[in-house]
């Protein structure tokens, strides 16, 4: 019983430890990645947002709204992952 | 109705309901004055964390930033969000589940050491310190605004205020207030852009006209166009030209986020909602709350430096708006007609460079203030924009004058120093040492370690990123990491960015002596390798942690069996 119980949280941690890192890319792309290092890039090679180029659009405004959906669904995610612990 | 009217009006009453919530919900036990008992809404959470969080620097400094420095102005509006990212997925769950109630206390027990609490005690009064001097300084600019008072005396009122109802309501107090608080910033912030943007762009939704056209000239033109047009005329770079090293940018916006991440003050406010699952919803909704400030910023920034321009250059010194006089009185904005022509010219770098000379000066933290004026809004909405400055400054100082006086009366005194303290003795120290911290507070705001409040306010999160951050991260995500690891790399992360703050605000430090050209702004993220580098290396070279404290960390991991935290 003690031994199923450890198995299951030995997954619980892994997929834990794979959602976040999931997070963490789409995170380090939308700020890091999109608005400041390959900015240029994205505002040459990327479509407009309305009239605003893609890169400065991101570091203004989009990165922002990718944050907010992506903690909107690590905490749908983790829930999910933490019922299945209890069952 | 006069203005100093409508002012009146709208701060009055906005004190009026936070003094009655606040003495509606006195502290009268610890565990109370420290969590509000341990039992708040996640929606109610998110809401009073995001008017603890946007503090003067977001709401007073940040769109003005944004105003003149265009595209770099960015690294605060992604740096103070991002941070919630990381927050979330890396700390506040698990030490939510840890279940004390301050961070020394976590870092206290998970490094098994009096001297690793004692480390992150004065950590955590230096971060706070740091950021009230910020907060301070806000409350003295819109004070001073306000009143036509000198800063000064608007420091000292604004910090008297704020002893009221930190010292005397305790967290829960504060929590309430603070959601009436949100709700006074948000209208505050939003209704000037609405009226703004009608006017510049003809879209009610600020958001949108910003990507939208200028709509005031005979033909209308994409908007970012208009403000490029409008700099490059004036010899200033353009609105949306990167002209910060990208290294120097990247490290703002990381030792924000990372700072971020580990705020004491922002950490505490995880502690006071249910569970783990309602701490990562709650996490949501600061972040949904804060993101209508920090989406509508961008937009402010863009109109008011439009509005600036177009309202001033050029434009006869006698027939200037009522306004500019109203700023120069209070030196946030000066005029000196140099070349004797009687009109206002503001020149940028690359004018100046042609013979032209500038003879405006502004600085960044008054246009958030000027926007409404400068766009023709209504009275009404300029005094509701002066009752949100207000809120912002008040409520962030409150917050960090609570965790800074847990810090000293919780954890220093009680788990320190004396152990057998009453309940009613530590209520006294924590009272004490918010006042003696809000006398600090108050001489740098009348002397500020730099010339606009998000920066002082980013020195703070750079101390945060390389003390906190770092040892939080490691003792919840690697059970080796040990006690001695983790002491010197506290230490040694604050030291670094500590002395580089204050060799280059202080000490006369230049530009060409930057370390791989990153300014003090951004040295915390230096300073955060440092400590992960040396508590990697200390940790391998000593023995590993004992066993019941490897056994605590797996146990954070594990979402269930977090009960009624937050008990002492």
């Amino acid at each position: 019983m003690k031994s199923e119980n450890s198995e299951k949280s030995r997954k619980h941690w892994k997929l834990s430890i794979i959602y976040t890192l999931s997070i963490l890319t789409i995170w380090f792309v939308s700020s890091y990645g999109c608005s400041i290092l390959f900015r240029d890039w994205c505002d040459a090679n990327l479509p407009k947002v309305g009239n605003v180029p893609f890169g400065f659009w991101m570091s203004q405004q989009g990165s922002i709204l990718v944050f907010i959906g992506l903690l909107f669904i690590y905490a749908i995610l983790m829930a999910r992952l933490d019922r299945s612990l209890n069952n | 109705m006069d203005q100093s009217v409508w002012n009146a009006i709208f701060i009055g009453l906005s004190f009026a309901l936070y003094i009655v919530i606040a003495i509606k919900s006195r502290a009268t036990s610890t565990k109370e004055y420290y969590t509000a008992g341990g039992g708040v809404h996640p929606i109610t959470n998110g809401m009073a964390t995001a008017a603890d969080w946007m503090s003067a620097a977001t709401f007073i400094s940040m769109a003005g930033v944004v105003a003149i420095e265009g595209y770099n102005g960015s690294r605060y509006l992604m740096g103070w969000t991002g941070g919630f990212v990381l927050l979330t997925v890396l700390m506040v769950p698990f030490l939510r589940k840890f279940g004390k109630s301050t961070v020394p206390d976590f870092i206290g027990d998970r490094y098994y050491s009096k001297t690793a609490r004692l480390v992150a005690i004065i950590c955590a009064i230096f971060i706070c310190l740091t950021y009230i001097m910020g907060q301070m300084r806000g409350v003295g600019v819109v004070f001073a605004q306000l009143f036509g008072w000198s800063d000064w005396l608007g420091v000292i009122v604004g910090g008297t205020i704020v002893f009221f109802y930190a010292g005397l309501g305790g967290m829960k107090g504060i929590t309430y207030t603070q959601v009436a608080q949100y709700c006074v910033m948000a209208f505050a912030y939003t209704i000037p852009a609405v009226f703004i943007a009608i006017s510049l762009t003809n879209n009610f939704i600020p958001q949108l006209g910003m990507i939208g056209e200028y709509t005031k000239d005979a033909q209308s033109v994409p908007f970012f166009e208009k403000l490029d047009a409008i700099n490059a005329e004036l010899g200033f770079a353009k609105y949306t030209a990167s002209t910060m090293p990208k290294i120097d940018m990247f490290c703002i916006t990381a030792a924000l986020m990372c700072g971020t991440a580990g705020l004491p003050h922002v950490i505490v406010r995880f502690f006071t909602v249910k569970d783990v699952k309602a701490v990562r919803k709650s996490a949501f909704w600061t972040l949904a709350f804060i993101g209508v400030i920090y989406l509508t910023a961008p937009a402010i920034g863009s109109f008011a430096r439009v509005n600036l321009i177009e309202s001033l250059h050029q434009t006869k010194y006698e027939e200037a708006p009522y306004w500019m006089k109203d700023f120069e009185k209070t030196k946030q904005m000066s005029f000196e007609d140099k070349n004797g022509d009687g009109l206002i010219q503001h020149w940028g770098p690359a004018e100046i460079a042609k013979g032209k000379v500038n003879e405006l000066e502004f600085g960044k933290d008054m246009m958030v203030m000027a926007n409404p004026h400068m766009g023709g809004a209504p009275k009404w909405v300029i005094g509701l924009l002066m009752a949100g400055c207000i809120a912002a400054a008040l409520s962030t100082a409150a917050g960090l004058l609570l965790v800074l006086s847990t810090s000293i009366s919780h954890d220093l005194m009680k788990s320190i120093i004396k152990p057998d303290l009453s309940e009613k003795e530590e209520v006294r120290w924590a009272r004490g040492a918010s006042f003696f911290a809000l006398l600090i507070g108050v001489y740098f705001g009348i002397n500020p370690p730099s010339d606009f409040v998000a920066k002082t306010v980013a020195f703070a999160f750079g101390l945060a990123a390389s003390s906190f951050f770092p040892t939080l991260l490691l003792g919840i995500f690697s059970k080796r990491v040990n006690r001695a690891g983790g002491i010197s790399g506290m230490i040694a992360g604050i030291l670094f960015t500590l002395s580089y703050i204050v060799y280059f605000q202080f000490l006369g430090g230049t530009k060409e002596q930057y370390l791989f050209g990153i300014s003090p702004e951004g040295i915390g993220t230096i300073g955060m390798l440092i400590n992960f580098i040396v508590t990697g290396i200390v940790t391998v070279l000593t023995p590993a942690p004992p066993q019941e404290v490897q056994d605590m960390v797996a146990e954070i991991r594990l979402p269930h069996g977090a009960g009624e935290a937050v008990d002492h």
